[in-house]
């Protein structure tokens, strides 16, 4: 019997702290595991005994990349639970806000951490000086998001603007006006994006995944809808822990989010992109058919053009949204306090992001779990890992590191959501 | 053709003030308040390094402050800049959130983008952890680096927008 080691103790170009490690016996892959030793952050413990008013900045906490993810969820499963219905103008400006963090955080991970993946360079960095046009691009985009969470949100990092029944100051429409006209430049630059990264070598590998997204009546999904699959789930998001469960597992301080009738499940761009393609503006259905895409793509490396996809799409969703922009009389909705439980489910960057709290009678918090994307996704990287590495096992260890690495940044993981980098060892018996 | 306008200035406090020691960036830029001229730009990122790469690409001169991690003493005052001064990166960059500032130096050079001008003030810090309070020697230090940050404002301006600083 021969042993073989790989080990890469952080993995870069993703969020907290994580490793890999890879069982390799007689020259065969026997096991994959994503191990995640971040300590455990305690949010839902934190939550307890907390008003409900608090929650949109306590969860905002969870990430600076994506705040606006656990602030909507929250705030929507709080209005769930006192009978609230926040629309108009006010819901319109919840849709903007979400753009601004998906442009941003699909810019950084598109070109900043996953495209040097594709084009041999070990970061950013060193790949500026050969593409500094895309890197710029990014820089621009990321910025123009931020520039739109900073507006509406009060900052970039953290925002502290949202509240249950919308927002504590909505701008004037000419608050709105320079963001557009740098809107309309991120939506040129996101599509030059899609055409510099569908020129990229993509490995010739799909899997048969279950995707799992939002769909709503008449919207590409981002704060609402119900839950779907390609399989046969179609439920109200109250009903996800009828589907759904979290496992522990002995290698991670993230629960393992399963289906109960079939495991590992997929969310995030590709899930969203397959089940909800007809809900994609026509121009930006067209640019996905010019970069290759069919309406559904089960190639996890191509997810990098759905990304960018995403990224024109939300420029586009958000220009709409400034054009037909009046300013609500009142900047939130009256919220009353009411015991009883509430749900919220919005689709983060990197998939849905579920929420339910229970209140008591003055709208204290009893209980309170969260469930993001990353947690979702980490059975299904590990069977990405298992079926990309099996054919690699008597490659080089720097070859495995390499697909590996890029099979897990191919999710834009979040670890730091989840419980957060990666450390990568590949045993060999 | 020349050109013979005032350099154009941005002052950049980095760090978490909630962060012990870290946050002598930020507490530094407050003791700026009302002592740099009108024109002086100041910008406090908190932690998104990758955006301060467009915002300091339109200036001649970027003054930054920042902890830096404990050598020999908490409160030493470092500085490095001037033309061609290598901000080499202590690490590779692990993630988005890690963007170091001697990455965003790095990039901004790569990319053309890079001020003229880039100073870097960095103090030695001994504590880091979140509600940590600022140890005495960093936050005497803030004092010091506050008018080493006027001083060298006034030097930057004095040069024309395209004259390289030492």
């Amino acid at each position: 019997m021969t042993t073989r080691t790989i080990r890469v103790d952080y993995l870069a170009r993703v969020e907290g702290e994580g490793a890999l490690d890879l069982h390799i016996s007689d020259g065969r892959l026997v096991a994959a595991a994503l191990s995640i030793f971040e300590p455990p952050r305690f949010f839902e413990a934190f939550l307890r005994g907390r008003g409900y008013n608090e929650t949109p900045d306590i969860v905002a906490r969870i990430c600076g990349i994506c705040p606006i993810a656990y602030q909507m969820s929250a705030v929507h499963a709080i209005e769930n639970a006192f009978g609230v219905t926040v629309g108009g103008q006010l819901r319109a400006l919840r849709r903007l806000i979400y753009c601004g963090e998906w442009i941003e955080s699909h810019a950084l991970h598109v070109v900043m951490l996953h495209a040097p993946d594709f084009l041999g360079y070990p970061d950013a960095i060193a790949m500026a000086r050969d593409h500094g046009d895309a890197v710029r691009s990014s820089l621009a985009l990321k910025k123009t998001g931020n520039d739109l969470l900073r507006l509406l949100g009060g900052r970039e990092i953290h925002p502290v603007n949202v509240r249950p029944g919308g927002f504590y100051r909505v701008p004037q429409r000419s608050e709105l006006e320079p963001i557009a006209e740098k809107l309309k430049q991120a939506y040129d630059q996101a599509i030059g994006l899609v055409r510099w990264v569908a020129t990229f070598p993509f490995p010739d590998f799909e899997r048969d995944y279950e995707f799992v997204a939002l769909r709503h009546a008449d919207e590409y999904p981002l704060n609402e809808g119900r839950l779907v699959s390609n399989r046969d789930i179609d439920i109200d998001i109250a009903d996800y822990e009828s589907e759904f469960e979290e496992r522990h597992v002995a290698h991670s301080t993230a629960l393992h989010s399963l289906l109960k009738r079939r495991g590992a499940y997929l969310v995030g761009p590709l899930a969203r992109y397959a089940l909800n393609f007809d809900r994609l503006p026509a121009a930006v259905r067209a640019l996905a058919a010019e970069a290759g895409l069919a309406a559904v793509c089960k190639n996890p490396f191509r997810s990098i053009i759905v990304r960018a996809i995403e990224i024109v799409f939300a420029c586009e969703e958000a220009l709409r949204l400034i054009a037909d922009y009046e300013p609500p009389k009142e900047a939130s909705v009256p919220t009353e306090p009411r015991a009883g439980v509430g749900f919220g489910c919005t689709e983060a960057p990197r998939g849905i992001c579920w929420h339910r709290y229970a209140f008591e009678a003055d709208g204290t918090i009893r209980t309170a779990r969260i469930v993001p994307p990353t947690a979702q996704n980490q059975p299904s990287i590990e069977a990405d890992l298992m079926a990309v590495g099996a054919p690699l096992a008597s490659e080089p260890d720097d070859v495995i590191r390499h697909r590996c690495e890029q099979t897990i940044r191919n999710y834009d993981p979040c670890i730091s959501c989840s419980t957060h980098f990666l450390r990568l060892a590949v045993h060999r018996t | 053709m020349k050109q013979t306008s005032p350099s154009t200035v941005l002052v950049v406090g980095l760090g978490n003030p909630d962060c012990g020691d870290d946050g002598v960036g930020p507490l530094v830029v407050r003791k700026l308040t009302g002592l740099l001229p009108p024109d002086v730009a100041v910008a406090l990122p908190g932690g998104d390094v990758p955006t301060l790469i467009t915002q300091w690409a339109d200036f001649d001169s970027v003054i930054c402050i920042d902890a830096a991690a404990f050598v020999t003493t908490p409160g030493r005052i470092h500085r490095s800049g001037g033309a061609g001064s290598d901000f080499a990166r202590a690490r590779p960059a692990t993630s988005s959130h890690m963007l170091g500032l001697g990455d965003a130096i790095e990039l901004s050079r790569m990319l053309g983008q890079a001020p003229r001008n880039i100073i870097v003030f960095a103090v030695e810090g001994a504590c880091f952890a979140v509600g940590a309070p600022m140890a005495p020697q960093v936050a005497a230090a803030a004092d010091e680096v506050a008018s080493r940050v006027v001083a060298e404002v006034a030097r930057l301006r004095a040069r024309s927008g395209d004259s390289p600083s030492a």
